[in-house]
């Protein structure tokens, strides 16, 4: 689904991703984890297109497409989903709406009808269940006056109505309580299908629990350093990163 | 990543042309440029008008000499030559008025519909009594029966100067009097047509009145007199919608609207103006120099005054109400947009009167591109106006670094008993907001789109449903230039 070569990136003339080589197929969950500034989230922000980031070197293939040629709303449209690690605000836009109108332009895109009121309604007051959020946030103005726990369960609500093929999960856990990450994960895990894929950035173990990896990658200075499965994650969180570093680099 | 560049999108979109930019080719009966008594004289002959209309408009029209053009708006413009303009234009084969739409030239039907405004569908669909003015002469009268039969006159001024000449006599001036300022008593003098409107007491206008205007002759000014009288305990909505289509010259509009609300009556008055605002270097477009003004005359009445404005090269417009009676109430709604090199100095004023009056005002100045965009607003509360109040809410967007955003509030509050509130703020669009927007597929046209009518909802919201969604629209159209 997803095969990144030889990836190098920057922002404003630093150098962030140095080579980065990972492949992501279908059905797959692969976390990626790493200290504060390793590029984790440099990483996700090049797969979204985001134009501060810019690709020095490398190659991304997603379904068969070059990524990078890609506009963000065409990634966006081709399937590829990110759960901001700090969701926007839009003050005045109602949420249904926003949403509403985020499904029709994937649906355009992919040459289908638009959805109508009373589908949408009903995919909605399905989901909006799943992820234990209030009806009266579908009224609000997107993420504006949401809680913190509130704005990372409606990435996920987005999440759930759009069905991306590859979702980024951008720190998704980080700023939540013990009972909303659960509510998250169980979003999150609802969704997974023998078709679409996960990628997780995260510090630390603990989202791990509730979202279990296929695959764990270890992300130091631009470069996957050590990869393996969900007991790699455990490792870290016991050893803590230095080890691990020490470790790979012996 | 293979990302178009703001300035490059910028580029395209601005590169689109004014979809409205069509002339409509009908033989006119237009005047030599030039303004002087026999101008005037002409004008009122070739209307059929009484003798104290012509003197009222020789009133007008010296103290106009004797007036200066008003320079403090916040806008530049080349001086205007007023003898340059042609002061009266009509479609000649309309002489005579047509007595249905049948009647009416199938070319200017045809360009209401390039328009989206087909007279036929609005008869049937929407149940709007439109009385559409084709430059200077009103060629489709609608509804007329349904409207008479509640007693209401909805006609254009000339009609309403011989079949009602005593309530004409009574209002028009009376508001906006002649010595008001420049443009009024420019627009007093040489007036050519324009919608009159009369609610009996008691009556609530049965439908929406609207009316289309147009300007389509070059170098002809546009001189459009509205009034709307609201007696006791009635109420109207009146929508006045328009565009223009596409010149290199610079035409001159100064439309006077005066309403009048009695006890207890309520008008509201909503327009979408999208005139041509001239191209991406400035050439062309309107030049808007409106008076609009509502008395709250009687206790208890109410005038709202909501406008989308998205076109004109200048706009210097501000509608106002004088609260006059106890009790009574002024809105003013407005979401005006400058892109390209337009300039926009508008707002209003709010002149407390009477006991306990209140005046609401909600701006939503939206600029891009080039474009400059003022608020100015005055809130007045006179010594009588014991427990007045107002709130007021100016709020600006900016879309790109090239633009301006500016407010001007002045207070003058001469009674203690009253109370004021003014919010304002200025936000640009973040390029965070698009991404986001982008991300979950949106396109970056639409983004904006959508952040820009969530930043006019509380306006729209006031508009009647059909206008709301045309004024909507005409956003959409007219920031296609300004996406960045």
């Amino acid at each position: 689904m997803l095969k990144i070569t030889n990836l190098h990136a920057s922002v404003e003339g630093n150098s962030i991703l140095k080579g980065i080589n990972l492949e992501v197929k279908a059905g797959e969950t692969h976390a990626i984890m790493g200290p504060n500034g390793s590029g984790k989230s440099t990483l996700v922000q090049v797969l979204a297109g985001h134009e501060d980031y810019e690709v020095d070197k490398g190659e991304v293939s997603y379904l068969g497409k070059d990524l990078l040629e890609l506009d963000v709303n065409e990634r966006a449209c081709e399937g590829l989903f990110l759960a901001f690690q700090y969701p926007v605000e839009l003050p005045g836009v109602n949420n249904t709406y926003f949403l509403k109108s985020a499904l029709n332009a994937q649906r355009k895109y992919r040459g289908e009808p638009e959805i109508d009121a009373m589908e949408f309604m009903d995919l909605i007051s399905d989901k909006i269940k799943l992820l234990n959020l209030k009806d009266s946030l579908l009224k609000r103005p997107v993420n504006e006056g949401f809680s913190g726990g509130e704005k990372k369960r409606n990435e996920i609500f987005q999440m759930a109505i759009l069905k991306p093929k590859l979702a980024l999960l951008d720190e998704t856990d980080s700023g939540l309580d013990i009972d909303a990450l659960r509510i998250v994960a169980g979003g999150v895990n609802a969704m997974k299908s023998k078709n679409n894929a996960t990628i997780i950035v995260t510090h630390y173990q603990r989202l791990l629990n509730y979202i279990v990896p296929d695959f764990v990658h270890v992300l130091v200075d631009g470069k996957i350093i050590n990869s393996g499965d969900k007991t790699l994650a455990l490792e870290l969180e016991e050893k803590g990163y230095d080890k691990i570093i020490m470790e790979s680099k012996a | 990543m293979k990302q178009e560049s703001e300035t490059e999108m910028l580029k395209e979109y601005a590169e689109q042309e004014y979809k409205y930019g069509f002339v409509t080719d009908i033989e006119s009966e237009t005047l030599p440029p030039g303004l002087n008594e026999e101008v005037i004289q002409f004008i009122s002959k070739k209307k059929g008008e009484p003798q104290w209309l012509t003197d009222w408009r020789l009133k007008a029209y010296k103290l106009w000499l004797k007036m200066e053009e008003p320079h403090w708006a916040n806008v530049k413009y080349p001086k205007i030559d007023y003898q340059a303009i042609s002061y009266y234009s009509a479609p000649k084969n309309m002489k005579d008025g047509p007595k249905s739409l049948d009647e009416v030239d199938p070319e200017l039907i045809e360009t209401y519909n390039k328009l989206g405004i087909p007279l036929e569908e609005q008869e049937i669909l929407a149940g709007v009594a439109v009385d559409a003015v084709f430059d200077s002469m009103s060629v489709a009268t609608t509804f007329k029966d349904r409207l008479a039969k509640k007693g209401v006159i909805f006609c254009s001024i000339s009609d309403a100067v011989k079949e009602h000449p005593e309530l004409i006599k009574k209002y028009m001036g009376s508001v906006v009097p002649p010595t008001d300022n420049f443009f009024a008593a420019l627009n007093s003098a040489v007036f050519t047509d324009g919608s009159f409107c009369y609610i009996p007491p008691g009556t609530r206008c049965p439908m929406e009145l609207s009316t289309y205007f147009r300007i389509n002759e070059p170098n002809t000014g546009q001189f459009e007199r509205t009034l709307i009288v609201a007696e006791k305990g009635s109420y109207v909505s009146y929508l006045e919608g328009c565009t223009a289509p596409k010149r290199d010259e610079n035409q001159l509009h100064a439309a006077v609207v005066e309403l009048v609300a009695l006890d207890d009556a309520e008008i509201k008055y909503s327009t979408v103006q999208n005139w041509y605002p001239g191209d991406k270097n400035g050439k062309g477009g309107i030049y808007n120099f409106v008076t609009k003004r509502g008395a709250c005359r009687g206790n208890s009445s109410k005038i709202t005054w909501t406008q989308v404005e998205t076109g004109s090269a200048i706009t210097w417009k501000y509608p106002s109400c004088i609260l006059q009676g106890d009790n009574s109430k002024g809105e003013f709604y407005s979401v005006a947009l400058s892109a390209l090199k337009q300039q926009a100095d508008t707002g209003t004023k709010m002149i407390h009167i009477g006991k306990n009056t209140k005046s609401t005002i909600i701006s939503k100045g939206i600029s891009a591109q080039n474009g400059q965009n003022t608020y100015r607003g005055q809130v007045m509360i006179k010594k009588s106006a014991t427990g007045a109040r107002n709130y007021s809410q100016c709020d600006s967007l900016l879309i790109g670094d090239q633009c301006g955003a500016h407010t001007f509030p002045y207070l003058d509050v001469k009674n203690k008993k009253s109370h004021i509130e003014h919010e304002a703020s200025t936000s640009k669009i973040g390029e965070d907001q698009i991404y986001y927007c982008k991300q979950r597929g949106i396109s970056e046209e639409d983004a904006i789109n959508l952040i820009v009518n969530g930043f006019c909802k509380e306006v729209f919201k006031e508009l009647p449903m059909e206008f709301a969604v045309e004024a909507q629209r005409l956003l959409e159209v007219s920031l296609e230039g300004s996406v960045g």
